[in-house]
């Protein structure tokens, strides 16, 4: 059986997988494996170039995008996937605003004429990983897969922005939930903390360490208080936030934070049967080995509900 | 220059470059953007100040603030305005005509992303190593070394930083792609 029926997914790596975010890039190949998602990476794909080009200048930050848009539709693709939440919105957005604004989709595609490529917006369906594996894998189809429960492990899903705004349409702009169902699905018990969705920083680390270090340290601080054994993210860009600037916010703030920071795609093996190292844990700068102790073979008792005392004060029904 | 905006040829100029910018009128100086802005406190003027200002033409003051170098670009005013106006990419088009103008005195972010797209041009690729030592040796060489012993030899050791950058195959074809819609940026802002 293959999930993929109706869809070809042109799978867009980004250049973080190729690198930084490797273990991203290992571990979504390895689920894919086996939820027999066939994900076709586009052949001589470019970067998307961030958030640094739109920066400069927009026409060719456009263009630069639109060529990997191009591509994909030539090899035959419905929907275009991208792992990373920056890689995604850049996508997205190319997608979207070449087809709201006619001015914007003549030049762009008078910019790719240049290179013998043409791009009619809509074409593709621009998708982030979380989507296709929550939507057209669905909950049931992971839940099938997995194997070693990822009981009394407390997983904080992080979102991050880009993931769901500006518009994406895939979860709630606000308040996201997709992920914390996932990791449901997987047996972990979820920690709903309040800024699950609020920004790491994105390339502010570069820039200004006063603006970036305090962003990162309110997430961590948010996520510690919430007892999170572990972070789990969406995006490569987030990833290194908290990971690699974890020790710098710790030295700055005098605080002692060690919470591993693992892609979705990670957690999602392990409770699909897979090793901590087919899944490229321990590529993280903060370990992952501690928090991962924490995993039970027996599920956490359910918290015990005491009966009501039939002489109480009524109270209204409770809808299920 | 006779513009539509009361002659004031600023606020034409961000909106013309902005896919949605002509929403920037509507703006009611509700603060909405600035109250949700993760970075506003450390921002020279709040976005709501910068639509003001950008109402006003006042150009100068808009162009050199940090206020869209700033931006990280998180999307929580453009999707909590109650007008609808893109601020994210009005953020981008601050930036980018702050370069074009010359005007931008936060020529560390400038760098960046001048450094990052250096990358991307001739590579097709981004290339996280060579763009931090370029750009640290710009900036702050003392951060280069603490970040060689530190987080940048744990990235090292866990092959998360490549040493060559990796180059696309068709690499003409994207140049002739940039070059191409350079020029027709070119002849748009003329």
């Amino acid at each position: 059986m293959s999930t993929n029926s109706g869809h070809h997914y042109g799978y867009y790596p980004g250049c973080s997988i190729t690198k930084n975010a490797a273990a991203y890039g290992v571990s979504t190949d390895a689920i894919a494996r086996i939820l027999g998602l066939h994900l076709h990476e586009i052949s001589d794909w470019n970067c998307c170039g961030a958030s640094e080009y739109f920066s400069i200048n927009q026409l060719p930050a456009y263009a630069l995008v639109a060529r990997n848009l191009a591509l994909a539709a030539g090899e035959g693709a419905t929907e275009v996937v991208a792992p990373c939440s920056l890689c995604y919105v850049n996508l997205y957005k190319t997608d979207k605003n070449m087809r709201l604004h006619p001015d914007l989709k003549a030049k762009v595609n008078r910019a790719l004429d240049a290179g013998n490529l043409h791009y009619e917006p809509d074409t593709l369906k621009v998708r982030h990983l979380l989507d296709i594996v929550v939507n057209d894998v669905g909950y049931d189809g992971v839940a099938a897969k997995v194997t070693k429960p990822l009981y009394n492990l407390r997983v904080a899903p992080y979102y991050g922005c880009l993931i769901v705004r500006p518009d994406t349409g895939f979860d709630n702009v606000e308040y996201p939930t997709t992920m914390d169902k996932l990791m449901e699905t997987l047996g972990a018990t979820v920690v709903d903390y309040p800024l699950k969705a609020e920004c790491c920083g994105g390339h502010m680390t570069q820039i200004s360490d006063t603006v970036a270090l305090e962003l990162i340290r309110r997430l961590l601080h948010n996520a510690a208080e919430y007892q999170a054994d572990v972070i789990v993210t969406v995006c490569p860009m987030c990833q290194l936030n908290l990971d690699a600037y974890q020790a710098d916010v710790n030295k700055r703030f005098g605080t002692n934070y060690h919470i591993p920071i693992l892609y979705f795609t990670q957690v999602m093996g392990l409770a699909f049967g897979m090793t901590p190292k087919d899944v490229a844990i321990g590529k993280e700068l903060v370990s992952a080995d501690r928090a991962l102790t924490k995993i039970t073979a027996e599920p956490p008792e359910k918290p015990k509900t005491r009966k009501r005392d039939k002489k109480a004060l009524p109270m209204p029904d409770m809808i299920e | 220059m006779k513009t539509s905006n009361g002659g004031n040829s600023f606020l034409d100029q961000v909106i013309k470059a902005t896919p949605g910018g002509e929403k920037l009128v509507l703006c009611l100086q509700c603060g909405t953007c600035g109250g949700s802005c993760p970075s506003g406190p450390d921002m020279d003027y709040s976005p709501r100040m910068i639509f003001a200002m950008t109402s006003a033409g006042m150009k100068d003051q808009v162009l050199s603030s940090n206020t869209p170098w700033f931006c990280v670009s998180c999307y929580y005013c453009t999707v909590r305005c109650p007008q609808e106006i893109p601020i994210t990419d009005i953020m981008y088009t601050l930036k980018q005509l702050a370069i074009q103008e010359g005007r931008y005195e936060q020529r560390k972010a400038s760098d960046f992303s001048e450094h990052f797209i250096g990358y991307v041009e001739n590579y097709g690729r981004s290339f996280e190593l060579g763009l931090a030592t370029r750009y640290f040796l710009f900036h702050n060489p003392l951060k280069l070394v603490n970040m060689g012993m530190g987080m940048g030899m744990s990235m090292i050791l866990r092959g998360r930083m490549g040493f060559i950058p990796e180059r696309i195959k068709n690499m003409d074809q994207l140049q002739n792609i940039l070059d191409k819609a350079k020029q027709i940026a070119k002849e748009g802002a003329a």
